[in-house]
């Protein structure tokens, strides 16, 4: 059963790739309060890929790694550091634990290449990512919303659109 | 009162001794009330439960009411049976404008009729009693198949206590007294009637409730309580965004590109 | 050569056979499908936002509403997820009572399954009248076990909320007795009837190499001929203490499908049978006595899989350090089985399109949460 850890998939890619794999920066996630402990900061395990290059990546992945199977693209919006981060999850079919990729993109103008023409099992994941959250993929065949109607504008699943209701009153502790 | 409880006992005493005697009304109500053909229509999670009160276990075949279509033509009773979001509600109201009276609407578990755990999701229509007159309200998430066959024989119960003369779908006048419910349209921050936007993704409702047609009346469905209106964020471009975390006002990307609001864009420029 | 005309029809949002409010934009030209666009969100009731709002132990009972069919499932998925966030151990007797509770889940979603996509084959209610029959048998331990038939929302972080009543083990016996009965009854009906075999044989074929790169789990992926289990290919609980066998088809139409459901139910039973063997000896009690009711795990992501009856069900949870999730994303199986729905309809007939759907086995509420 393949097993790869993520310091060995950066050497690796690191190695094959240059330049391709950045040097995660510590995300803050909630802004610092002003009295009482400081939440810390969040450093991710994970490799993190420049978001210009995820396809080539992706593909290594799949041609000369075997992880041929493309599981989760989960987006997060860290809205106090000002990024989204997509986080890409493959898996070898001959079992054992996932290798993740994530990338980060500007709040301001979220894009990167799609996965959808080498990967068809990314279509949904990523009209999903562009509905919600407003990322727009390059290169996907068919980029429209799906799960709010057409005529919507906003994108609701971000941090910072607006909600009404009896769970965001006295929210704050 | 008193006269219709004395008629009752004298029918009950003559049905024991192998007579029967009906009033025009008994006998219309007996005949609407043991077969009621409930619209085969799940929304959500008591769909699951909707079906196990049609199977064999609960067998709604015992109250006549076993005879699911598919077609809302040859429905009459709409179980609205999960979750109404704003994307569906179109379809709900048009497949209930479909149907033929004498019609009516259960409105089974917390979803339906208030939009129970998921209230205050954006895409959430928070009752569908918001957009429709409901007949018979269920609560539980999702409520027990017994308690959905409570709602069948409660609804048979509203059905015997009508009169023909007082219905509303045989009114006085050229046309029955039913009416097309508006069916709303999407727009670009809701869902809209006739152009005007009535329940904004992410906001509060602007109607307020249809009550029950129970004995032939139901309301305008008007807009209710306008003032909410001005409290929405999305529409007020004095809010501003308070706390980084805190979705109460409009964020400036939100105000200026994704809803491409003219006034706001400008007080920003 | 007639000169024919292309159509388009919706299938939905209110279908008897959409399994719910789905919708399927279909291109015909005559009968053969042309083209097939499946339209989501009539039952997007924001799932994942809701939960941002909400504490982690809130969540659990809207994990049960994910995936109607299954809450048990779901309920392992998310608790995993949190107690590897939280790093919570749970104790032994607690992973087997869960592991006990997920197979039985699997074999009710199977029998259901397999009713519906009878009855979607045009045998109105009778197989599903069956599949139901058994699956309220089961639906009577879950409730003497968590108090409710359908949202269980039995786990906890750390173990489950209760331990197993008295007259558990004596019911479920009885159950596993009569268990292959209904399972043999199941298979005969299905492998004996000329209509079901023409309708189900060589239809809605998903070819291997297109199953991994739609990125399809469950059983559509191993009817395919994939032997990709989660419970094998990434042991989790006690999955690796099970000797259980993973069924693969090797067409990938849908009477291949049918039978590896059928035969996952089977292998459910086994383990079923060694986990009532092995759990008098399971040590602790049935919820870790450390792991507090509302967690605080500490800044950071965790995301935890399991197999659940329909595929790959997995949480990703980030944390910034208080009561509730930051981020909350489901990896719904039934959401991302539904990828490769329209090359799998291409060239076949319009009412071969609801058994092609009922074949995937799909519940909106994973769909669209």
């Amino acid at each position: 059963m393949p097993h790869l850890r993520a310091e060995d998939l950066r050497e690796i890619l690191g190695r094959d790739l240059p330049g391709a794999v950045q040097d995660p920066s510590p995300l803050q996630i909630v802004p610092p309060p002003s009295h009482g402990p400081q939440p810390g900061s969040f450093v991710t395990g994970d490799t993190l890929v420049e978001p210009g290059r995820i396809v080539e990546v992706a593909l290594y992945l799949r041609d000369s790694l075997g992880y041929t199977y493309l599981s989760d693209i989960a987006v997060v919006d860290y809205l106090a550091d000002g990024v989204f981060e997509l986080g890409y999850r493959f898996y070898h079919v001959d079992g054992g634990p996932a290798l993740v990729l994530k990338a980060r993109l500007p709040r301001e103008s979220p894009e990167l290449p799609s996965l959808t023409p080498d990967w068809p099992g990314a279509n949904f994941h990523e009209r999903e990512a562009f509905d919600l959250y407003g990322i727009t993929f390059v290169g996907h065949p068919f980029l429209r919303r799906i799960y709010m109607w057409d005529e919507f504008e906003g994108f609701p699943m971000r941090k910072d659109f607006p909600k009404q209701g009896d769970k965001y009153i006295g929210e704050e502790e | 009162m008193g006269h219709m409880a004395d008629s009752d006992n004298i029918q009950l005493d003559l049905e024991k001794q192998g007579v029967f005697v009906s009033t025009v009304n008994r006998f219309y109500n007996w005949g609407r009330r043991s077969s009621i053909w409930p619209m085969s229509f799940g929304l959500a999670c008591c769909a699951i439960e909707m079906m196990a009160f049609g199977l064999s276990r609960y067998d709604v075949a015992r109250f006549g009411a076993e005879l699911f279509r598919a077609s809302p033509r040859q429905a009459d009773l709409m179980i609205v049976a999960g979750t109404v979001t704003k994307k569906m509600l179109p379809q709900v109201v048009r497949l209930y404008n479909q149907m033929a009276e004498p019609r009516y609407v259960i409105s089974m578990g917390a979803c339906a009729t208030s939009g129970g755990p998921f209230r205050d999701g954006y895409n959430v229509v928070r009752g569908v009693d918001l957009f429709l007159p409901v007949d018979v309200y269920i609560p539980g998430c999702p409520p027990r198949p017994e308690a959905l066959l409570h709602a069948l024989i409660t609804l048979q119960e509203q059905i015997d206590g009508q009169r023909l003369g007082r219905l509303r779908w045989y009114g006085k006048g050229d046309k029955p007294q039913t009416q097309d419910f508006p069916v709303p349209t999407f727009g670009a921050q809701g869902l809209e009637v006739d152009g005007a936007l009535v329940d904004p993704v992410g906001g509060l409702p602007l109607l307020g409730p249809y009550t029950s047609p129970g004995h032939g009346e139901q309301k305008s469905g008007e807009i209710e309580h306008p003032e909410i209106a001005r409290h929405f964020p999305i529409m007020d471009p004095a809010v501003e965004l308070e706390h980084a975390l805190k979705a109460r006002g409009v964020a400036p990307e939100i105000a200026a590109d994704d809803l491409k609001r003219d006034e706001v864009s400008d007080a920003a420029s | 050569m007639i000169k024919t005309e292309e159509l388009q029809i919706n299938i939905g949002p209110q279908h008897p056979s959409t399994h719910g409010v789905f919708r399927m934009l279909v291109t015909v030209d005559g009968e053969t499908i042309t083209d097939l666009k499946p339209v989501f969100g009539y039952l997007h009731r924001n799932h994942e936002q809701l939960a941002e709002v909400n504490t982690y132990l809130q969540n659990m009972p809207y994990t049960d509403r994910l995936d109607y069919f299954n809450s048990m499932a779901n309920n392992h998925a998310y608790a995993m997820a949190v107690e590897k966030l939280a790093g919570i151990e749970v104790p032994e007797r607690a992973e087997y009572i869960r592991v006990l509770m997920v197979e039985l889940t699997r074999v009710l979603n199977h029998a259901g399954a397999l009713g519906f996509l009878i009855n979607d084959m045009g045998a109105w209610q009778t197989q599903l009248a069956f599949g139901m029959r058994e699956r309220e048998k089961i639906l009577d331990l879950f409730e003497s076990a968590s108090g409710a038939r359908l949202m269980c929302n039995y786990f906890r972080f750390g173990g489950v909320a209760r331990d197993l009543p008295d007259d558990f083990m004596p019911r479920l016996k009885d159950l596993l007795v009569a268990m292959p009965a209904f399972i043999d009854e199941l298979e005969r009906l299905l492998r004996e009837n000329e209509i079901l075999l023409q309708r189900s044989e060589g239809i809605g074929i998903l070819p291997q190499e297109l199953a991994i790169a739609y990125s399809v789990t469950g059983p559509v992926l191993r009817a395919s001929g994939v032997a990709y289990d989660i419970r094998k290919a990434e042991p989790y609980s006690v999955y690796d203490r099970f000797d259980f066998d993973v069924p693969v088809g090797s067409v990938g139409d849908v009477y291949d499908r049918i039978l590896v459901r059928i035969e996952e139910m089977r292998q459910s039973k086994r383990i079923i049978e060694q986990i009532i063997e092995q759990l008098p000896d399971a040590q602790g009690g049935h919820i870790n006595p450390k792991a507090r009711q509302n967690v605080r795990p500490p800044v950071g992501d965790a995301y935890a899989r399991v197999e659940s009856p329909k595929g790959e069900l997995g949480f990703y949870l980030v944390s910034d350090g208080s009561t509730k999730p930051y981020r909350y994303k489901v990896r719904a199986p039934s959401f991302i089985n539904l990828t490769p729905l329209g090359d799998m309809s291409r060239g076949y007939k319009v009412a071969d399109v609801v058994v092609i759907l009922g074949s995937i086995d799909i519940v909106m509420g994973e769909v669209d949460r």
